[in-house]
């Protein structure tokens, strides 16, 4: 079953290509994948029947109970078949349906064959939870099958309309499993049936009752009962192939198979009985006595499939063998009848571009083929002898010929429908082939559809009528379903002699015929009875309700100020922490310590008042490096609390801050202006200050209300024996909670190329980025060959200077003492940062400082000698190094994966090196070259973007001001 | 009680930064407020000095709690990250740190 699964996955995703290479034909190709589960199930058959029901079991999720359980008994067998060769069928249909030039066909083609995929999961799942996922499977597949044409705007609707009401049932059904699921212990789908149908749910258990409503609205918002009937007409939008397979014989039969699944364990609950009852005989009726007035041929059909729905589910979830056995056998009846019919209704649509049953006139003479099949088709739908749909019916008047009073009404509720149900398959039939208004007497004109066309429908029709034949297997075979509710009195025949059941189906036939007789009559008095409030009309309302309240609360809450927006967040910290802490704290127990040591007091004294001085600073300078000081000042209190990398990695992100603050006020002016009145800087002091406060008095309040160990005990022996490391902090990001370090990877990633593209704007100052960057790496090769180290400086202008960027820095601006210092340092800096690198496992370093320290390089580089200087330094766009560094951390989660262990898993090798010893090696290194080079690819984006980038600004600026003066030399970044 | 009373004050003067209307004082606002929350998130682990955590090197009843400090480098690193993006924001966004022009003894630059 799994194997079949992932045929459907692969037939899905290659579609779209064989749809692009071979045209329409291709669907031809796609059909073998129903075929193939079809076939499957048919070869096991003889194990099925046997009650040896196979199974296949995949663990996926255990901590949830989550298998990939699946299971063929009878039912899903029944359904495998009828999805699988339907499905088939369908698709086959469709190399012959569509034209070459259809937008969107490969599209179309892999939703087609997924949503074979997915029911054939739905109806083979054993596993709940699974089970659920197949379902909105299908009714996300359904959503864009029935939007196959996305201009059209109420294919757009309909579509929306469908997912949102299956999708609204599947959401309850969700809840109303996962009770049941608790509830029994177990998810998988055949014990708890076995558990409920040992132990019936006792009439005051009001939360499993409630569960079991919850379920059964996900199978009547599925199978369009009443009130959830309405989106099954509109998603007639879909194309008819779609129609035939989705809307007929497959997804509505989602919820009858849910139904009938769950009927052995939940048939005795009185509110099952009543909603299956009710809302079934309410659908069979209304579905019916809409569909005889429809004109148009899909939608004829479409609220016939609502009624015909109503009826079985009625059947199955009664909980009586002989409903049971009627309702399976219906369930086969009309996969065959209704999908042929909507195959029928293709091909004159192909045919006559109509499908309004007023226009089409005579068509019997030109397609007397698709005549005798839709005859016959329609003939099983209404109950006529010797058709599958004859037996079907039989038996489920039968099953309800009982003395009971409930039964009695059900049974008048199935004869009225199946009188309705008579007399609009003689309207269709009647409408399309035999005859029309006179009004319009000229026969329509037919373009000659194809054999395949034609001929998938008739075979089709051919099983509904060949079926009858082998009642008795059929009914043999069924029996292993409906055995379970024990010894049904009645078995599937065409002749049982003359029953009551047979005299009911003469009297359907009688008034239904008289019905069809008087049906212009009958569609005038449609016309006045005035229209009652659709459900339809109530789902627009909600609708429109949710858009409008959802838009009034945004426009509520989000202004567009950042005050406000500020502001909200800030209160929300002051009340909610706040006035727990006030509440809940234990003020009077806690234990207040000055400090730890008198470094610490020194340290916190400096804080404190750079803090405050920052807030005063109007100069802009000062600012960057009062706060430049309160950064310095932590790394300190992190060396103070035994933190020695963050004191190392906080020492180097603050440099680098500094450094970038410096950049960045290039370009603005050198003070602060003094905004805002007094009024609001009170307001402004007086939110600081209730917010400190909070957060001081939860720093007094949180290291003491420790109730639980730490997460972090074993922490250490961990670190050793399976992270190959002794420094905790670093094996914890790279191994233990290297999760964590990917998201944040991937938020500096972000980060980086959000600065990048906020600068650049364009493609094209990026494309010509990118060029300097390959001429740069060009002029160092040519130097490399002759034999030059390129930073001397040879490359094109002879004379030996201490950096590239030299000649291009302007006069004047640049320092010989710093550009020797520069050249000494920047290769020793390099090396400190590859130890840091190698040695962070161990001791305090690891990638995050390293990538810092090599950005500080970099730094360096750039501010001696420009961005020239820069990009002689490092030729590689930082994307490159962004992405590498992503694919090397990532890479190693998947590498571990592949050597069968858990993503992430550190590997420890001892390699023995000759002359060196044994060298200690961990995968996690990897990562951690990943996390080095992400920060490096930072550092080289945020030093193109906010230096050299505004470098340019400002020399343009500069040029523009005075014209005259000689234009710098050299690229731009 | 003098690391609680530094939090507060880093709090208070990040809060008052965040909240004024120049984007450059925001970023150092949002600066300050991240030094506040990873010694906040440092705290909570640590009551008192404790030893570097590397296995082998310390006593484990001595060292220091290191899931936190894994934590707060995190957050070092993307708060740098974060400040970098409203910094580009603040450059390239010239309505409120330019709006006005600077007063005399400054280099004019708009």
């Amino acid at each position: 079953m799994i194997v079949l699964l992932v045929a459907h996955l692969v037939a899905a995703l290659i579609a779209p290509v064989l749809v692009a290479r071979l045209g329409r034909v291709a669907f031809a190709w796609l059909a073998l994948a129903p075929a193939a589960a079809a076939g499957w199930a048919a070869i096991r058959t003889p194990e099925v029947l046997a009650g040896a029901a196979p199974t296949e079991l995949l663990t996926w999720v255990p901590s949830i109970g989550l298998e990939l359980a699946f299971r063929l008994d009878v039912l899903s067998w029944l359904l495998t078949l009828v999805a699988g060769a339907i499905g088939a069928l369908v698709l086959v249909y469709c190399a012959a349906y569509f034209e070459e030039d259809e937008p969107g066909l490969g599209r179309f083609a892999a939703c087609l064959v997924g949503f074979a995929g997915a029911m054939l999961g739905l109806v083979t799942s054993d596993d709940l939870l699974v089970l659920y996922l197949f379902w909105e499977a299908t009714t996300v597949l359904s959503y864009l099958l029935i939007g196959h044409r996305p201009q059209s705007r109420s294919s757009r609707s309909a579509a929306t309309q469908a997912l949102v009401v299956t999708t609204f049932g599947g959401l309850a059904m969700l809840g109303g499993l996962i009770v049941v699921g608790q509830r029994v212990g177990t998810y998988r789908l055949s014990e708890v049936v076995a558990t409920f149908a040992a132990a019936p749910i006792a009439p005051g258990d009001t939360l499993l009752v409630t569960a079991v409503v919850l379920v059964l609205l996900g199978a009547v918002s599925k199978s369009a009962l009443v009130p959830f009937h309405f989106w099954l007409p509109a998603a007639m939008a879909a194309p008819t192939p779609v129609s035939a397979y989705l809307h007929a014989a497959a997804m509505v039969k989602a919820g009858i198979y849910l139904v009938a699944r769950l009927a052995p364990a939940f048939a005795d609950v009185p509110a099952w009985r009543w909603c299956v009852l009710v809302l079934g005989g309410a659908t069979m009726l209304l579905g019916a006595y809409r569909s005889l007035r429809q004109h148009d041929l899909k939608l004829l059909l479409a609220y016939g499939t609502v009624s015909q729905l109503g009826f079985l589910v009625v059947l199955t979830g009664t909980g009586t063998p002989d409903a049971a056995l009627a309702g399976v056998a219906l369930l086969l009846a009309h996969a065959m009848f209704k999908a042929c019919l909507f195959l029928v209704v293709g091909v004159m649509d192909h045919a006559t571009s109509t499908r309004d049953l007023r226009e089409l006139n005579g068509l019997r003479a030109s397609m007397p083929v698709l005549a005798v099949t839709a005859a016959v088709a329609a003939a099983s739908m209404a109950g006529l002898p010797p058709t599958l749909g004859f037996v079907a019916k039989e038996a489920a008047l039968a099953a309800y010929a009982r003395a009971d009073a409930a039964d009695l009404a059900t049974l008048a509720v199935l004869v009225v429908g199946s009188m309705l149900t008579f007399a609009y398959s003689a309207r269709f039939v009647w409408g399309a082939f035999w005859d029309g208004p006179a009004r319009n007497a000229e026969p329509t004109h037919v373009h000659a559809p194809g054999a395949v066309l034609v001929g998938v429908p008739a075979v089709l029709a051919a099983a509904s009528l060949l079926a009858p034949l082998a009642a008795g297997p059929i009914d043999t075979a069924l029996l292993g379903y409906a055995g379970v509710f024990g010894e049904p009195h009645e078995h599937l025949a065409l002749w049982h002699g003359l029953t009551p059941a047979l005299g009911l189906s003469v009297l359907t036939w009688l008034v239904g015929s008289a019905l069809f007789a008087g049906r212009a009559g009958l569609e005038r008095a449609q016309d006045r009875v005035p229209e009652v409030p659709a459900a339809e009309d109530v789902y627009r309302r909600i609708m429109r309700g949710l858009d409008r309240v959802s838009l009034e609360v945004t426009g509520a809450s989000q202004r567009g100020s950042l005050p406000l927006t500020l502001g909200a967040i800030l209160v929300v910290f002051v009340a909610l922490p706040g006035g727990v802490l006030v509440a809940t704290a234990p003020w009077g127990e806690l234990s207040l310590r000055w400090a730890d040591s008198a470094a610490q007091v020194g340290v916190a004294i400096v804080t404190v008042i750079a803090a405050v001085a920052a807030v005063r600073a109007r100069r802009r300078f000062r600012a960057i490096y009062l706060v430049g000081v309160t950064g310095y000042a932590s790394a300190m209190i992190f060396l103070l609390f035994g933190a020695p990398d963050l004191a190392l990695t906080q020492v180097l992100v603050e440099t680098v801050s500094v450094v970038l603050f410096i950049l960045v006020l290039r370009r603005l002016p050198g003070r602060f202006d003094d905004e805002g009145s007094r009024g609001a800087r009170a307001m402004r002091v007086g939110f600081g200050v209730a917010v400190g406060a909070v957060a001081a008095a939860l720093a007094v309040v949180v290291p003491q209300a420790r109730t639980a160990a730490p997460a972090s005990d074993g922490m250490a022996e961990l670190a050793v024996d399976y992270g190959g490391g002794e420094n905790i902090v670093n094996v914890i990001l790279v191994d233990i909670r290297a999760w964590d370090t990917m998201g944040e990877l991937s938020v500096v990633l972000a980060a980086a190329t959000g600065v990048a593209s906020l600068v650049f704007l364009h493609r094209d100052n990026v494309a010509r980025a990118d060029r300097r960057v390959r001429e740069m790496r060009a002029r160092r090769r040519r130097a490399l060959g002759r034999g030059h180290r390129p930073a001397d400086g040879t490359d094109g202008t002879g004379g030996r200077t201490w950096l590239v960027g030299h000649e291009v820095h302007g006069s004047g601006r640049h320092s010989t003492m710093f550009e020797v210092v520069t050249r000494m340092i920047f290769h020793v800096v390099m090396t400190w940062s590859l130890f840091l690198l190698f040695a962070g496992h161990n001791n305090p370093g690891g990638g995050f400082a390293a990538g810092l320290v090599a950005g500080l390089a970099l730094v360096v580089r750039y501010l001696a000698g420009g961005r020239v200087e820069l990009r002689s330094a490092m030729p590689v766009a930082p994307r490159t190094l962004l992405g590498l560094g992503l694919f090397l951390s990532a890479g190693n989660a998947l590498a571990s994966m592949i050597a069968s262990g858990d993503p992430l898993q550190t590997w420890i090798f001892d390699v023995p090196v000759p002359l060196i010893g044994k060298v200690h090696v961990v995968t996690s290194l990897a990562f951690d070259v990943g996390v080095y080079l992400v920060v490096i690819g930072l550092m080289l984006d945020v030093l193109r973007s906010l230096g050299s980038s505004l470098d340019r600004q400002i020399e343009d600026e500069e040029h523009r001001r005075a014209p005259s003066a000689p234009q710098p030399v050299g690229g731009r970044p | 009680m003098i690391l609680p009373l530094t939090i507060g004050v880093l709090v208070t003067a990040g809060v008052y930064l965040l909240t004024r209307r120049s984007m450059v004082r925001a970023v150092f606002g949002i600066g300050l407020l991240s030094h506040a929350a990873n010694l906040l998130i440092l705290t909570a682990g640590v009551t008192s000095f404790r030893e570097e955590p590397i296995a082998g090197r310390v006593d484990p009843a001595l060292a220091a709690d290191p899931l936190p400090q894994a934590f707060v480098l995190t957050a070092i690193v993307i708060t740098l990250a974060v400040m970098v993006l409203m910094l580009t924001m603040a450059v390239i966004g010239h309505d409120d740190d330019l709006r006005r022009a600077p007063e005399v003894g400054e280099t004019p630059d708009s």
